[in-house]
């Protein structure tokens, strides 16, 4: 089967913008959960989140283009822009693929929600103001497919350009999907991965009336993935694009590669609208699966980084699932959630994870976990805490569990 | 009376859309200013709540510049 190779990487994430800063606030332990102003103002029920750090849009997209464009879309052009870049696709400084076949460059994001602020802003507006107030944008701007269709307007990728949904496993599906869009000759280059901006009064009310959200009021200690005191995860936002393509294709360019896209694995739990089954069965099955197509046993995945929310019921059957897939092995890798770090990004996490996981695997490095100071007994894993951990890495592998009960896994080995 | 319209549009043209300041003429077509269709309804709603008077579909048919929009407006107010 034809290896596809990661080229190049894009990150905006709560933890640091571009690929070293995301990654050194990945590696701190330090927690990017602050108190939310906006939601301050809204009176939400919760309001901390992860943002990712402050942009002027204007100055990123172009002021008219940034005002025809939501936040998800400003978030996902500027992940992409650093991709094409990091990748080599484009002259330095422009946006524009040049130097690979750009009608053959195909893009591939998941996002959850789409558009939240659109729709937030414009819902008040159709009825304060009534239906001839409601703006021309609003369809164009709040449509998921958006950031896609916008990073192709902006590179000139003229590829298949899809957009998945599978919630917070979004970013992970479009990295699965891209790499079988590559092993099917569908492209030469992929651009994959996943965005969400979705901090916004109505989605965290919403989030927090459902119970999915910490109660604790404290930023610093809120977001503890796979800790006793864990009460649900902290909101986040955030961008991740990952250049995809044929390790043959890469090689005839001389890019470097920094990774093989080794293994996926999708499935459904077929359980529940938002709860995992207690055994995780459904992440076993993405996980078993990824595994399988890697054709790798699984005692060689030394990392993983998990899906782990810090939610009472996703961490508790993720280490179940763990369990079930590795058996004794599990002793012996090294897991770790970084949303303790960045919260949870929702359809955007799957990818940011991604690149985390590819940089553990690269540098032999596991972050640590954010806020785990007394790890649940229930969970029986070895969850990195405090600072990094230096492991020699021959694949590692990052989960990812979205609402609806849809599960993506991936593997990555050495390039 | 012209010359308030046009500063409005001015205004608006700058602060919303973007378009730089020394592009804004009466003559400027808003093609030639980077607004598309969608732009222009935009506009008309953001024209709307600073002149109280709401361009329709049908009125913008023949609008192509900054002068055309002026004269629609001032049709409407008088």
């Amino acid at each position: 089967m034809t290896d596809v190779v990661v080229t190049g990487v894009g990150i905006l994430s709560p933890s640091g913008r571009g690929l070293n800063a995301a990654w050194a606030g990945a590696l701190s332990g330090r927690t990017a959960a602050a108190r939310d102003e906006l939601l301050a103002e809204m009176g939400t029920p919760v309001q901390i989140s992860c943002r990712v750090p402050a942009f002027d849009p204007d100055a990123e997209l172009g002021r008219g283009a940034a005002r025809r464009l939501d936040r998800f879309t400003h978030l996902a052009v500027i992940a992409a822009r650093e991709a094409i870049a990091h990748a080599g696709l484009s002259e330095v400084g422009e946006e524009r693929i040049t130097h690979v076949d750009a009608d053959r460059t195909g893009i591939l994001m998941g996002s959850g929600i789409g558009g939240a602020e659109t729709w937030a802003e414009e819902y008040p507006r159709y009825l304060d103001k009534g239906p001839g107030r409601v703006s021309p944008m609003f369809v164009p701007k709040m449509l998921s497919n958006t950031a896609a269709g916008t990073i192709a307007i902006r590179s000139g990728a003229r590829g298949p350009n899809m957009t998945v949904n599978t919630a917070c496993a979004a970013g992970a599906s479009a990295i699965h999907l891209g790499r079988d869009l590559l092993r099917a000759g569908a492209a030469d280059v992929i651009l994959a991965g996943g965005v969400e901006a979705g901090v916004t009064g109505l989605s965290v009310s919403a989030f927090a009336q459902m119970g999915a959200l910490t109660k604790n009021p404290d930023p610093a200690t809120a977001s503890r993935p796979f800790d006793v005191a864990r009460d649900g995860f902290v909101i986040g936002e955030g961008a991740a694009v990952l250049v995809l393509e044929t390790a043959e294709h890469a090689a005839a360019r001389g890019a470097t590669p920094l990774a093989v896209v080794a293994g996926a694995g999708a499935s459904a739990d077929a359980h529940h609208a938002t709860a995992p089954p207690d055994d995780g069965g459904g992440a076993r099955l993405a996980m078993q699966r990824a595994l399988q197509d890697a054709d790798l046993d699984p005692t060689a995945v030394g990392h993983l980084n998990a899906h782990g929310t810090s939610t009472p019921l996703n961490d508790a059957a993720e280490g179940r699932a763990l369990r079930a897939v590795f058996g004794d092995h599990t002793d012996r890798i090294a897991v770790s959630s970084t949303k303790g770090v960045t919260g949870h990004t929702l359809g955007a996490a799957g990818a940011i994870e991604a690149v985390f996981s590819i940089q553990a695997l690269r540098e032999g490095r596991v972050p640590p976990t954010a806020n785990l100071v007394d790890q649940d007994p229930e969970i029986d894993l070895d969850v990195v805490a405090g600072a990094p951990r230096e492991v020699t890495l021959q694949a590692v592998m990052s989960t990812s569990m979205g609402f609806g009960g849809q599960n993506a896994a991936l593997v990555f080995t050495p390039a | 009376m012209s010359q308030e319209l046009l500063a409005t549009f001015t205004e608006v043209l700058t602060e919303e859309f973007g378009v730089p300041e020394d592009e804004i003429t009466a003559d400027a077509t808003f093609e030639a200013l980077g607004l598309d269709s969608l732009d222009v309804v935009e506009l008309t709603l953001v024209l709307e709540e600073k002149t109280g008077v709401k361009l329709e579909d049908e009125e913008l048919e023949d609008v192509r510049s900054v002068q055309d929009a002026i004269d629609k407006v001032k049709e409407k107010q008088a």
